[in-house]
């Protein structure tokens, strides 16, 4: 018993099927919960009024946007080495999810930086890094998009995401050198999770695990999309052939 | 080796190899910048840097698709291939030849360009310091979006869209570097971590940029 047994996509789609049963309902309760406990019945802020209440969607967002990216990291990682076709398909299917919350992330924070910062955008380096991150996804996808022979397009893709990983690490602490110079960037403290107030803590928390749960879903579903598009490729070839 | 890297370099001088074309960009868009920013040479000094390191980024990239394009079209790639060298040499001979038709022009041309753009006088002995370490770094790193690139017909967008982010660090610090020491700061920080990108690429690169052409070619 081992977890490649779940590479094997006949093993993965039951696997898949029966998880998803589950999932996609406590996805749901939980958002819903999570969004409207956190938007209608948590307190305004003292300072930041009621724009506090984009945390419930930023925050999760921004940590799916970068682990999405590490979660393809790993998949093509897997592919690369043993070869199993459901890691690299479910790497394919992470990418779109991965790049809208990056870009879910960058719009609530311009949303939320406006009336705070007093403007949508600043090149403050969390929010540079994120934008080359979407930039990265960018590629990424595209890359996919443009290879037609599916096992090629795999392999090239996951290349690119190793290389990519390190490059995109680079150009985090890259950008982190570069606005010290310039000025004292505004900063964030909306990661420092610790000084959230009960009232918005269990809200976050909720919403967090929801946002978690809901790229699960998405990853599965959309990979289970991505086999059955290829059986359907194979059944339609195999005909073509008889 | 040796032989690949002069045949490389044979082909980029003679005719259609586009020798200068990397150089007469760079030229256009130091040019095109004052037009859009306007005479002022304060203003022109102060982001001087900057235009300069993203102008030679531009050539860089202008050139990339010649790499192995055109060997892969008549077939000497496969061949390249099937030699009994190493494909990760053939690869860093690839990027080499390149920055000798590409970077080496942009860094001997670049004090010329910074005249254009009022560059304080502090700076030019960086910037040809900075172009001279960092533009390797950009053809190794832009052989590698070559590589994963070759087999597509209409790569060359593509291409752009790949390297571009890869080429985020590489820009970063070595425009820190032209600034910093146009401002008479001093710059061995960012200098030494260009100096640690190009080294790094250089190395590991190639190996990354080898198994996608094997890809490619199978």
């Amino acid at each position: 018993m081992s977890i490649w047994k779940y590479a094997n996509p006949v093993v993965f789609m039951r696997t898949s099927g029966w998880l998803l049963r589950w999932l996609v309902p406590l996805t749901a309760v939980l958002m819903v919960v999570g969004l409207v406990w956190g938007f209608a019945f948590t307190p305004p802020e003292m300072r930041q009024g009621t724009t506090v209440k984009i945390i419930f969607l930023h925050v999760p967002s921004a940590m799916l946007g970068i682990n999405a990216w590490l979660m393809m990291l790993v998949a093509s990682l897997i592919w690369l080495v043993r070869r199993h076709h459901v890691s690299a398909l479910a790497a394919k299917a992470a990418a779109p999810v991965g790049a809208t919350m990056t870009l879910i992330a960058l719009i609530t924070g311009a949303i939320w930086g406006e009336p705070m910062w007093g403007t949508w955008w600043a090149w403050d380096p969390r929010l540079t890094s994120f934008l080359i991150l979407f930039l990265f996804y960018l590629g990424y996808l595209a890359l996919w998009a443009a290879i037609e022979d599916p096992d090629t397009a795999a392999d090239l893709t996951s290349v690119l995401c190793l290389v990519g990983s390190v490059f995109a690490i680079l150009s985090r602490y890259a950008v982190n050198f570069w606005n010290q110079g310039l000025h004292q960037g505004p900063s964030l403290t909306l990661m420092q999770k610790q000084h959230v107030a009960d009232a918005y803590w269990y809200p976050l928390m909720i919403c967090i695990t929801g946002f978690i749960l809901f790229f699960v879903t998405m990853v599965l579903l959309r990979t289970r999309t991505e086999i059955r598009a290829r059986r359907l490729k194979a059944l339609l070839a195999r005909e073509r052939m008889g | 080796m040796i032989a690949l890297l002069i045949r490389d370099l044979k082909l980029a001088l003679r005719a259609g190899g586009g020798f200068g074309l990397g150089l007469a960009f760079f030229l256009i868009v130091v040019v095109l910048v004052p037009l859009g920013v306007g005479p002022e040479s304060a203003t022109l000094a102060v982001i001087a840097p900057g235009i300069l390191w993203v102008a030679a980024l531009l050539a860089c990239l202008l050139s990339l698709d010649r790499i192995f394009a055109l060997d892969h079209e008549d077939g000497s790639l496969d061949l390249l291939a099937t030699a009994p060298i190493p494909l990760e040499g053939i690869v860093s001979v690839k990027a080499l030849a390149h920055w000798i038709t590409t970077g080496l022009p942009l860094v001997l041309a670049s004090p010329v360009l910074a005249l254009l753009l009022n560059l304080p006088l502090a700076g030019y002995g960086w910037l040809v310091l900075s172009l001279a370490l960092g533009t390797p770094a950009l053809s190794v790193i832009g052989t590698f979006g070559a590589a994963l690139t070759v087999g597509l017909k209409r790569g060359g967008l593509l291409m752009s869209l790949l390297v571009l982010p890869l080429y985020v660090p590489t820009l970063i610090f070595g425009a820190e570097v032209v600034k910093r020491g146009a401002a008479g700061q001093a710059v061995d920080v960012p200098l030494l971590l260009l100096a640690g990108i190009t080294a790094g690429a250089a190395a590991l690169l190639p190996f990354a940029s080898a198994a996608a052409l094997r890809v490619n070619l199978r």
